[in-house]
């Protein structure tokens, strides 16, 4: 049984002028972030006009990108090469500022009155600051909104850090489902539905809901969610269609899907539940980029005669040179045990999932906050 | 009784947050090993359902209903005590809630039918925060016999952007009833929260996002009106051995240059017997400078956590995958900085 995988070459998925959207996914802390700005940038200094989406940037990383502000709107990156093959290239950047989104939406689908009103509701305030999936539900919207804009032939979105990396597929239809659901609206105007068969025992058992409700969220807050209901009224059936919307965006031709996970258990296994995820949703997946791989230039010194080696040092004299080879042996054979079970836990993904395309993202010693750091990594993104 | 000092006696609470990818989970788990092996049972429960207490200790996924899944290690002539874990969820939290004060479980189980909860947590977002913190500071206090019954509890917590806001119970409900019974609740809760019996640990990477967040946390902790909540330690998770190493006879990494390095490595593998190769002391002194680039930003990030004035400890990288047996190692390693 083969375990080595297709690889997958970045490059030719950013050369194909027909991607039109790739979506950066994968478990929190892998890199998620910059993988998306190193795709970005490779992409703009190959000749395509690029906007990066970004959620929740490192600060550094931030201001690479000329990024100083959450303002929600996409800024020119400078410093972009884009001589020869880069002639026509571009770079945007911005970061997705929620509550604002969120407000936007309102501001256009309803009168200036109504949209205040909308705007100055406790409610609908801590629904588009703090609502679990809001954040989600925005980003797919933004990326909605820039898509029809039309500005940018490619966009790079990096997804939020959810609790769990399917978070952003789900949230913005949960949010939906809510906003437009039967019982938000049975609970804001009972009277509406009275009389439809079938209803009959709900609205029997109604009082009780509503005291309870009242009893545990109190009568305040269902008047504020009373309110902002028949003064969202207009705009209800739109946030389930909104959300249709960029889910069959995600599904069409054009859009590319890159899995990220660093090469550890937990972000592989997250990565696995991801494929097969998109896989059953028929969303296009391009492959898997496994971030922070550690290699050694000197393979051919296995761990175990390194150790030997640092040992057979140790019982001789105390010279500076004996001291730096017992450290520099000691630190490869520990990489290349690292690097080992690396590649274990990578071998068992590709076992699992044979025709998912992988690419490696060697570790860089450091963070990365400046381009030529995004540019080291977007070396890797080519055919070798 | 416990007979050790540690750095935070009293405390009854322990939450533990983390940016994801930190590992705060494990963290959690050993957290609550390395205080049960004081010989009191511990409780560890998580609040965010995706059970991965299961996952850490290898058993079938948590109910909501409290569970032995481990027993600390002895330690001289004390037995250990036992790890109980429990999942929390918001809507079964409510369901007990509602049955404690007004005897409602059958209508709780009809009101879940009807998605009346869900829709209730969904639409006051503080409300699922105040029952999940309400079902650790429950346990906390809980007695019987005069006498606690667990000798702590270990909150797996949400992550660190959103911990402040998690654990803020006040301005969380301040939408919520004014008066009323989830009001009073909220209100012991807060004391709880708000008091020296509650300590927040922040498990961290020395890598500068996870840093930040840490820094950014604790910050927003002392802010947090009132008085605030009390920083726990900070945890510097997955060390490796040359880190830890490193910290001990810093400075030892390379001779300054890369041609220095490149001829006492060449030195040193002939006298190791590995033979005159040029091309390899070249090569592990490539490693080495990378080593030195790395250990020169990880002093930085380790400096500013340092400054961050809360107790810092260190745990292995553990490469094999965290079974039991690595658990017991990383609860070993927390007591013997204190941490329990």
């Amino acid at each position: 049984m083969s375990t080595s995988p297709v690889p997958l070459v970045v490059d030719n998925l950013i050369d194909d002028r027909r991607t039109r959207i790739i979506v950066c996914c994968g478990s929190g802390g892998v890199g998620k972030t910059t993988i998306a700005a190193a795709v970005g940038l490779r992409a703009a200094e190959r000749g395509r006009r690029v906007v990066v989406l970004t959620v929740d940037p490192a600060r550094r990383l931030a201001q690479s990108m000329g990024l100083t502000s959450l303002d929600n709107t996409p800024r020119p990156v400078t410093g972009i090469r884009t001589g020869g093959a880069g002639d026509g290239g571009s770079m945007h950047a911005m970061m997705l500022d929620m509550k604002r989104t969120f407000d936007e939406i309102v501001e256009s689908h309803a009168d200036p009155d109504r949209a205040a009103q909308i705007l100055a509701n406790p409610f609908y305030q801590s629904l588009s600051s703090s609502f679990a999936g809001t954040q989600e539900y925005m980003a797919m919207e933004k990326l909605g909104q820039l898509r029809r804009a039309d500005e940018w032939d490619l966009i790079v979105v990096d997804t939020p850090p959810s609790r769990s990396a399917l978070d952003f597929l789900d949230a913005p239809q949960r949010l939906g489902r809510f906003l437009d659901g039967r019982l938000l609206r049975l609970l804001v105007a009972p009277a509406k539905l009275g009389g439809k068969t079938g209803l009959r025992m709900l609205n029997a058992g109604f009082g009780l809901v509503t005291g309870v409700v009242t009893k545990i969220i109190g009568s305040q807050l269902l008047r504020d969610v009373q309110t902002f209901v028949s003064a969202m009224d207009t705009m209800f059936g739109g946030f389930r269609e909104r959300a249709e919307y960029t889910y069959r965006l995600l599904r069409a031709p054009g859009t590319a899907f890159l899995v990220i996970a660093a090469p550890e258990n937990d972000a592989l296994r997250e990565a696995s539940y991801f494929v097969e995820r998109l896989e059953r949703d028929g969303m296009p997946l391009a492959g898997l980029v496994l971030n922070r791989v550690h290699r050694s230039p000197a393979a051919r010194l296995s761990a175990a005669r390194s150790l030997a080696a640092a040992e057979t040092l140790q019982g001789l004299d105390d010279g500076e040179s004996t001291a730096l080879g017992i450290t520099a042996l000691r630190l490869h054979a520990e990489r290349m045990r690292r690097a080992e079970s690396e590649r274990r836990l990578a071998r068992r993904f590709t076992a699992a999932h044979p025709l998912v395309p992988v690419a490696r993202v060697p570790a860089q010693p450091d963070d990365v906050h400046d381009l030529n750091g995004l540019r080291v990594i977007g070396v890797t993104f080519t055919a070798n | 009784m416990s007979v050790r000092d540690t750095d935070w006696d009293g405390v009854r609470l322990h939450v533990v947050t983390g940016k994801g990818g930190t590992g705060k989970t494990t963290v959690a788990a050993a957290l609550a090993l390395a205080l049960a092996s004081n010989g009191k049972p511990v409780l560890l429960m998580e609040v965010e359902g995706r059970q991965g207490i299961a996952q850490v200790f290898d058993v079938p996924p948590l109910p909501y209903e409290e569970r032995r899944v481990a027993v600390a290690p002895a330690h001289r002539d004390r037995p250990g005590g036992d790890v109980f874990a429990l999942a929390v969820d918001p809507q079964s939290a409510l369901i007990e809630y509602l049955e404690m004060f007004y005897n409602l479980r059958q209508a709780g189980r009809a009101l879940t039918k009807l998605g009346v909860l869900d829709f209730a947590t969904t639409i006051a977002p503080g409300l699922s925060d105040v029952l999940l913190t309400g079902k650790a500071a429950e346990a906390a206090r809980r007695k019987a016999g005069g006498s606690f019954v667990y000798g702590a509890v270990v909150m797996d917590a949400p992550p660190t952007g959103r911990i402040s806001r998690f654990l803020n119970i006040s301005s969380e409900v301040s939408g919520l009833a004014k008066v009323g019974p989830i009001r009073g609740h909220a209100d012991t809760v807060q004391s709880v929260i708000r008091s020296p019996q509650t300590a927040v640990h922040f498990v961290t990477l020395l890598e500068e996002m996870p840093v930040q967040e840490t820094l950014d946390g604790i910050a927003e902790l002392h802010e947090v009106g009132g008085g605030g909540i009390q920083p726990g330690g900070i945890v510097v998770n997955m060390m490796r051995e040359a880190e830890l190493a490193g910290r001990r006879t810093a400075g030892r990494g390379t001779l300054g240059s890369k041609t220095r390095d490149t001829h006492a490595l060449e030195l040193a593998l002939k006298a190791a017997g590995l033979g005159e190769d040029a091309g390899l002391a070249a090569d592990l002194a490539d490693e080495l400078a990378d080593e030195a680039r790395t250990a020169r930003s990880q002093r930085v990030l380790r400096r500013q956590l340092d400054e961050a004035g809360q107790p810092c400890y260190e745990l292995p990288l553990i490469t094999d995958g965290i079974d039991l047996a690595a658990l017991y190692r990383l609860a070993e390693a927390m007591r013997d900085q204190g941490a329990a």
